[in-house]
C-alpha cells in the first residue's frame, strides 16, 4: 500500500516533537484502522468502535446541516421581502448561507480541536473522538450572526472547564455543546435570544436596516455570479416594513397558536423555514437524523420516548389548566415550534451526559420533557427550555442512576 | 409490576370502548374520566391484596411464592412468552432473549479422527487463586502413570493435581520468578493407569469421598463459585450445577461428545449428588429442532432446566442466575461434562481417563473436526497439518475466553477446544467508516449480512481503547439482572460494597466475554472482572 509507505515515512519523531507526533497520529488513525491486534481478552473484537460511533451521528445530522446553510440565505432574503418562495434566488440564498455557516463551523473546529490536540499531547494520550460530534453540534445551535470570538469563548469554556477539567471524553458531567450555548446564553445574552438575533446580514431587525454586505458578498460571490449571468447581492437591500424577526415560539407566547399560524404556515414550521438557530428548524430532517440513530441503535430510544411521553403529559396537565392562550397549544403544536426534536435527538442522548442505566434513561427523559416544556411555557424571559433542562438533568443523571442501581442491590441484598 | 401494567391497559382498552358509545362535553369527560380512574384503582388494589394473599398461602405450602403459577392476573412476560419445545417435557424452562450468537466459520464437522498426541502437559496456572509455585511430587525424567499425584499447593496439600496420561516427565517449565508454567509428560504409546479403590458409594460418607477425589485428582475438575477456583474441602456447596450445552463461537456440541459415555456420565451424577447439600441442577439446550442427547435428557436424580436463547445462554453462570442465584456467602459448584465423564468412569473402572473429545476448529483449518485425546495435550500434535496459512493465533477454547497459546502450546485444563484464527494486523484504509470486509458486529451500523453468515473473524481490535462512553450496550448481551458498565466502574474505583451489591459474585470471565466483545471503548472486561474477584477474595 503506497500510500500507508508514505504516511509510515513522515512520521514526526514522538518525543521531539509530542504536539505534532500527536495531530499526526490523529490524522493517521483518521486515516487508518490501527494494525493493533487483541491481547489477553476476546481474541475477536466487535468491529464497532467509537470513531465510527461518532462519526455515526455527525452523518445522521448533514440534512440539518444542507438545510439549515441554505435557510440562513432564505431567511435573510424573506426579512427584506426578496424572493419569497423558497427555490427562488437559489444561488443567493446558498452563498449567503455558506458565508454565514463557514467562519462558524472553522472556527469551531479550529478552536475545540485545538484544546483537545493540546491536551491530547499533554497527557500523553491518543486524540480522543468526543469533539466530533461536540463540534459538528455546535454550529447547528447557533445563531448565524454569533460573533466569532464570543463563539471562540464559549467553546474554550465548554472544551476545558466542561470536559478536559473532568478527565477527557466519556468523563464529563454535561453536554459539551450545550455548555457552550449555556456560556453565550448568560454572558452575551442578546446574542443568542430575542427576536434580534435569528436572521442574519443586518445591522438590526428592524424596518429600513440595511444588509450588512461585506467583501465575500459583494466582490467574491458577485464577481461569480456576474459571469455566469445570475442576479447579484445588493447592498441596498433593506429589512422590509413589518418584518419583526420573531420566532414561532415568541409568537406563541403572546398569542398562542393563532398567532403563530397568522405569520407561519404549518408546512413552513413543519420543513423548518423559518428564523431560529442554523440546524434546529426542520423537523422532518431532524425526524430523518432521529431515524437514523434509533435503527443503527447509536441513540436511546428510551430517552427519545421518554421526552416524548413527559412533553405529552405536560401539555395535557397545562392544557387542563389553560390560562395563557400559550398553555392551551397543543403536544403536536409544541412538537413544530422550538428545538424540541433537536433537543430530543442530537443533546439528550449524548449517553456520556445522559442516564446510563434503561429504568433511568425513562426517568431522565420524562423528566427533561416536564421541566423543557415548564420552562418554554411558565417562563416569560426566555421562550425555549430544552437547553437549560437537559443541563439540569445532565446534572442529575447521576443521581437518578445512583437510585436504579441501589434498587438493584437491594434486590440483591434481600435474595442473600 | 408486570401485572399493574396488563391491569392498567386491560383498562384503557376499556375505556376506549366505551368512549365511542357516546359523546360527552368536556366537564363530563372530566368526571368520567376520574370515576374511572378510581374504579380501577380500586380494582387493582383489590386484586392485588388477593394476589398477595395467594402468596402468603403459597408460601405456607412451600411453593415459591414468585413463580408465575402463583397470583390471580397473568404476567406480561407469562402472555408473550415463548413455547417450551415438545421434547423439554421435563424440568423448568427460560427463555433468554438478550445475548448474540458470534456466527463464525470453520465448525467442526460431526466426526472424531484418532491423533496420536504425544506431549501433554498441565499448567498450574490454569488455576485461579494456587500460589505460583506448587510443591512438585515428580522430577525430570521420572515415570508417571495416568492418575499419578504431579503437585499440589501449599495451602491445601490435600487436593492432588494428576497426571492425565502415562510416560515420562520430559520437562517442568519455569516463568519469571520461578513460577512453574508447565509440567510436561511424553506419553507412553499404550496409557497405564494407576489403580485406585474405589470407595463403595452408597456406603461412603461425605467426608471420606471429599478426600478420596481430592487424592485421586478428581477434586481438581471441579470449580466453586464465586470466584471459579478449585472448591474447598469443607465447604458443603449449596447447590452443583452442570451445562449441557456450550453456546459460545464454535463451541463443541456436547450432546455428540457425550455419545457412548453414557453410563459414565450419569455415575459422574451420582457421586456429585453425594457432594451438596441441595440438588445437581443440569441445564439443557432447548434452542434446536432436535432434542439434546440422551444422555442428557435421561439423567437420573438431577433437576432439568431448559434454556432458550443465544449465547451466553449456555454458560453456566447465566443458568445459575435464572436457577437459584448466588450471594459471596453461598458457594456452588460448576463441572464440565467431560470432566463429570472422567469422575464417573472413575468409578466404574477404577482408574483416571483424562480422555477428552476436543474440537479443532476455526476458518484457518482445512477440516475441522473432532479429535480424541487427552486433557492438555499438545496444539502442534493436534494440529499437525491442518493449519493451512502462516500468520494465525491459536487459541485453546473459544474465541471470546480462550487462552491463546503458541503452537508449542497445550490444551488448558479444562479445554475442549481449539480454534485458529487470522491475526489482523493489518492497517486497513477508513476502517471506521467503510467496513471493507464482513465482521460480526451488534451494531446496527454495520452490515449483518444475514443470519446465515459465517464470518471469517481475525484478531483485530477494530479501535483503540477508550474511556467507557455508551451505555445501555452491555446489558443487552448479558441476560443477567446486572449492570456490567456500572459493575467495571466499582472495580476500578475498588467500591467493594458497591462491587459486590452489583453481583460481582454471580460473575466469571465468560459472562462477560460478549460485553467486552461488543465493548465500542474496547476495555478489557474479563480481565477487570478478575481483578475485582481477587479483591473481593482478598478481603472476604
Amino acid at each position: 500500500m503506497g500510500l500507508l509507505d508514505f504516511f509510515k515515512k513522515i512520521e514526526p519523531d514522538k518525543k521531539g516533537s509530542p504536539i505534532l507526533h500527536t495531530a499526526y497520529d490523529a490524522f493517521f488513525t483518521f486515516l487508518f484502522t490501527p494494525n493493533a491486534v487483541s491481547k489477553g481478552g476476546t481474541h475477536i473484537k466487535d468491529g464497532m468502535d467509537l470513531k465510527r460511533l461518532m462519526v455515526t451521528v455527525v452523518i445522521s445530522m448533514q440534512l440539518c446541516y444542507l438545510f439549515g446553510t441554505y435557510n440562513i440565505g432564505h431567511q435573510h432574503f424573506v426579512a427584506s421581502g426578496q424572493f419569497l418562495g423558497f427555490l427562488e434566488g437559489f444561488h443567493l440564498k446558498l452563498a449567503h448561507g455558506l458565508i454565514k455557516l463557514l467562519p462558524v463551523f472553522v472556527v469551531t473546529h479550529l478552536v475545540g480541536l485545538g484544546i483537545e490536540f493540546y491536551y491530547a499531547s499533554k497527557k500523553g494520550h491518543a486524540v480522543e473522538e468526543g469533539f466530533l460530534v461536540s463540534g459538528a453540534l455546535i454550529p447547528l445551535i447557533m445563531p448565524p450572526d454569533i460573533p466569532l470570538w464570543i463563539l471562540a469563548l464559549s467553546i474554550v469554556f465548554a472544551v476545558i472547564i466542561g470536559k478536559e477539567a473532568f478527565g477527557g471524553t466519556g468523563m464529563n458531567i454535561w453536554n459539551i455543546a450545550l455548555l457552550s450555548r449555556v456560556f453565550i446564553f448568560f454572558a452575551y445574552p442578546l446574542t443568542i435570544s430575542g427576536d434580534q438575533c435569528w436572521v442574519s446580514g443586518y445591522e438590526k431587525i428592524s424596518s429600513g436596516a440595511s444588509a450588512t454586505y461585506g467583501w465575500w458578498h459583494t466582490s467574491f460571490f458577485n464577481g461569480i455570479f456576474e459571469k455566469l449571468g445570475l442576479t447579484l447581492f445588493d447592498p441596498a437591500t433593506k429589512v422590509a416594513d413589518g418584518f419583526s424577526g420573531a420566532t414561532p415560539l415568541a409568537l406563541a407566547y403572546e398569542g398562542g397558536w393563532e398567532k403563530v399560524t397568522s405569520v407561519f404556515s404549518e408546512g413552513q414550521m413543519l420543513w423548518g423555514a423559518i428564523p431560529g438557530s442554523i440546524g434546529e428548524t426542520s423537523k422532518v430532517f431532524i425526524v430523518i437524523g432521529a431515524l437514523i440513530l434509533i435503527l443503527t441503535k447509536v441513540a436511546s430510544w428510551r430517552i427519545m420516548a421518554g421526552m416524548i411521553v413527559g412533553l405529552i403529559g405536560t401539555t395535557w396537565m397545562l392544557n387542563a389548566i389553560g390560562t395563557t392562550p400559550f398553555m392551551q397549544v397543543t403536544w403536536t403544536q409544541h412538537l413544530m415550534m422550538g428545538s424540541f426534536l433537536f433537543a430530543m435527538a442530537f443533546m439528550a442522548t449524548d449517553p456520556v451526559t445522559a442516564s446510563t442505566t434503561n429504568t433511568g434513561k425513562w426517568i431522565y427523559g420524562i423528566l427533561i420533557g416536564f421541566i423543557g416544556l415548564l420552562i418554554r411555557v411558565m417562563n416569560p424571559a426566555y421562550p425555549e427550555g430544552w437547553m437549560l433542562a437537559i443541563l439540569f438533568l445532565n446534572t442529575f443523571a447521576p443521581t437518578i442512576d445512583y437510585f436504579v442501581l441501589e434498587s438493584n442491590i437491594q434486590k440483591r441484598l434481600k435474595r442473600a | 409490576m408486570n401485572k399493574l401494567f396488563t391491569t392498567l391497559s386491560l383498562a384503557f382498552f376499556a375505556s376506549r370502548i366505551s368512549a365511542q358509545s357516546a359523546s360527552f362535553s368536556a366537564n363530563q369527560l372530566l368526571l368520567y374520566g376520574v370515576v374511572g380512574v378510581c374504579a380501577v384503582l380500586i380494582i387493582w388494589a383489590m386484586m392485588s391484596l388477593a394476589s398477595n394473599l395467594l402468596k402468603i398461602e403459597a408460601s405456607k405450602y412451600g411453593i415459591d411464592p414468585n413463580s408465575s403459577s402463583v397470583g390471580i392476573l397473568p404476567g406480561l412476560r407469562d402472555i408473550f412468552k415463548a413455547k417450551k419445545p415438545s421434547y423439554a417435557n421435563e424440568g423448568s424452562f427460560f427463555h433468554l432473549t438478550r445475548g448474540y450468537d458470534i456466527r463464525l466459520d470453520g465448525e467442526a464437522a460431526l466426526s472424531v479422527a484418532e491423533v496420536k498426541a504425544s506431549r501433554f502437559a498441565i499448567c498450574p496456572a490454569d488455576f485461579h487463586g494456587m500460589s505460583p509455585i506448587p510443591k512438585l511430587e515428580v522430577q525430570q525424567g521420572d515415570e508417571v502413570k495416568a492418575g499419578d499425584a504431579l503437585f499440589f499447593d501449599k495451602k491445601r496439600p490435600e487436593i492432588q493435581y494428576v497426571a492425565p496420561v502415562s510416560g515420562e516427565i520430559v520437562e517442568i517449565v519455569r516463568g519469571e520468578k520461578r513460577a512453574i508454567s508447565e509440567v510436561i509428560i511424553l506419553a507412553d504409546k499404550e496409557i497405564q493407569h494407576k489403580k485406585f479403590d474405589i470407595p463403595n458409594l452408597d456406603q461412603v460418607d461425605r467426608s471420606s469421598l471429599a478426600s478420596f477425589l481430592a487424592s485421586s485428582g478428581l477434586w481438581s475438575l471441579l470449580k466453586e463459585r464465586p470466584f471459579d477456583r478449585v472448591p474447598s474441602l469443607t465447604e458443603v456447596p449449596v447447590n452443583i450445577f452442570i451445562s449441557t450445552f456450550d453456546t459460545a463461537p464454535l463451541a463443541p456440541d456436547l450432546s455428540f461428545v457425550v455419545q457412548g459415555q453414557e453410563a459414565a456420565f450419569q455415575k459422574g451424577l451420582d457421586v456429585l449428588a453425594k457432594l451438596t447439600s441441595g440438588q445437581v441442577h443440569l441445564g439443557l439446550d432447548a434452542r434446536g429442532e432436535k432434542s439434546p442427547a440422551g444422555a442428557f435428557t435421561n439423567a437420573q436424580g438431577v433437576q432439568k432446566h431448559w434454556f432458550k436463547g443465544p449465547h451466553p445462554a449456555g454458560n453456566v453462570g447465566v443458568q445459575i442466575h435464572h436457577i437459584a442465584p448466588i450471594s459471596p456467602k453461598v458457594k456452588v459448584w460448576t463441572v464440565g461434562v467431560q470432566e463429570v465423564i472422567t469422575i464417573g468412569n472413575m468409578f466404574l473402572t477404577g482408574k483416571f481417563h483424562a480422555n477428552r473429545v476436543v474440537a479443532l476448529t476455526g476458518a484457518e483449518l482445512k477440516n475441522p473436526q473432532y479429535v480424541h485425546t487427552f486433557q492438555g495435550a499438545s496444539v502442534q500434535d493436534l494440529l499437525r497439518d491442518h493449519v493451512t496459512s502462516e500468520n494465525v493465533r491459536f487459541v485453546s477454547g473459544d474465541v471470546l475466553s480462550g487462552k491463546e497459546v503458541d503452537q508449542k502450546g497445550f490444551l488448558s485444563f479444562h479445554g475442549d477446544q481449539v480454534t485458529v484464527l487470522k491475526e489482523g494486523n493489518d492497517y486497513e484504509l477508513f476502517g471506521w467508516l467503510l467496513p471493507l470486509s464482513p465482521r460480526p458486529s451488534v451494531s446496527g451500523t454495520i452490515p449483518s449480512y444475514g443470519s446465515d453468515h459465517k464470518f471469517e473473524a481475525n484478531t483485530n481490535t477494530h479501535g483503540e481503547k477508550r474511556a467507557f462512553v455508551v451505555s445501555g450496550l452491555y446489558e443487552t448481551v448479558l441476560p443477567m439482572d446486572i449492570y456490567p458498565m456500572h459493575l467495571m466502574k466499582a472495580i476500578t474505583s475498588q467500591n467493594l460494597d458497591k462491587m459486590e451489591g452489583l453481583g460481582l459474585a454471580e460473575l466469571t470471565e465468560e459472562d462477560v466475554a460478549l460485553c467486552e466483545f461488543v465493548c465500542p471503548s474496547k476495555n478489557p472486561m474479563q480481565a477487570m472482572l478478575r481483578q475485582g474477584l481477587e479483591y473481593l477474595h482478598e478481603q472476604s
